[in-house]
């Protein structure tokens, strides 16, 4: 998608096109734990996360980033992703629904190959950034 | 309830074992579908998602903690490439820091773990940076 655009179009503070994800549910983390081995049970038990002091079970922080690599997918292309770091700041529950965000805060050259760093973030139906990150991409 | 005790400075450098994932068609496809992730390429089974490293699940001897006390801080990756499915991947996990901290929460204590996994001829394919939230 990226790629398909004009260079000046990506300069610094460009604003990158939404990803709105489905509604986060109970049947996905338990997928996801899963998927990925994570087997803590307070993403799945609602007893469990109670006994730590939530209110229920909350979604893990990595299915909020996977949503965020997703992104950069979308937006560059599976081959193209090079970095993405993330900061967990909310917690994220059954019945949210997050939206990937980002912009441009960079673009560079390097060899012909164009490299833009990113800011991008999940922020849910509340508007809260609950999961930021930076993250960078080559486009050829 | 009893707390364990405070994870120490001593970990510092300790290590898992080198252990070779696979990179199997059908899991990057549960994965992909757990996620939602549209990517074609993912849905198919050829590329692993991005965070798809974070299935490489690996035990570093002598650090142990209650998991329902962890909070995920923060997490990164850098990639040379993606991973594809028949990758064979050689990954280590490193205890990189432990310090403490006081927060809003009380006294924290701070694992941060490095991962590396390199192809069968030790050639570099990603980095992960995990950063832990003991309270």
């Amino acid at each position: 998608m990226l790629a398909a655009r004009p260079d000046e179009e990506l300069d610094r503070g460009s604003a990158l096109p939404d990803l709105r994800k489905p509604p986060i549910t109970k049947l996905q983390l338990v997928k996801y734990a899963g998927a990925s081995g994570d087997y803590n049970l307070i993403h799945t038990d609602d007893e469990t996360a109670r006994s730590v002091g939530l209110e229920g079970v909350i979604a893990h922080g990595m299915l909020s980033m996977a949503f965020l690599g997703e992104y950069l997918c979308w937006l560059a292309g599976p081959e193209s992703v090079r970095r993405l770091s993330v900061r967990f700041n909310e917690m994220v529950r059954p019945g949210d629904i997050l939206t990937c965000r980002g912009r441009v805060k960079e673009r560079t050259m390097r060899d012909a190959v164009v490299q833009l760093q990113l800011e991008v973030w999940a922020e849910n139906q509340r508007a809260e950034r609950v999961t930021i990150g930076e993250a960078e991409v080559d486009i050829t | 309830m009893d707390q364990p005790p405070a994870l120490s400075r001593d970990l510092i450098g300790r290590e898992s074992e080198v252990v070779l994932f696979e990179v199997e068609r059908g899991a990057i496809r549960k994965f992909a579908e757990a996620v939602q992730d549209q990517t074609p390429q993912s849905l198919r089974g050829d590329i692993a998602p991005p965070t798809f490293p974070t299935t490489f699940r690996m035990t570093i001897p002598g650090l142990t903690f209650d998991l329902a006390r962890v909070l995920h801080g923060a997490q990164e990756y850098r990639y040379e490439r993606p991973l594809r499915a028949g990758d064979r991947v050689r990954c280590r996990l490193r205890v990189a820091d432990v310090y403490q901290r006081t927060g809003r929460l009380g006294e924290m204590t701070f694992l941060i773990l490095a991962m590396d996994g390199t192809d069968e001829s030790g050639s570099p394919i990603f980095t992960g940076k995990t950063t832990a939230i003991l309270r």
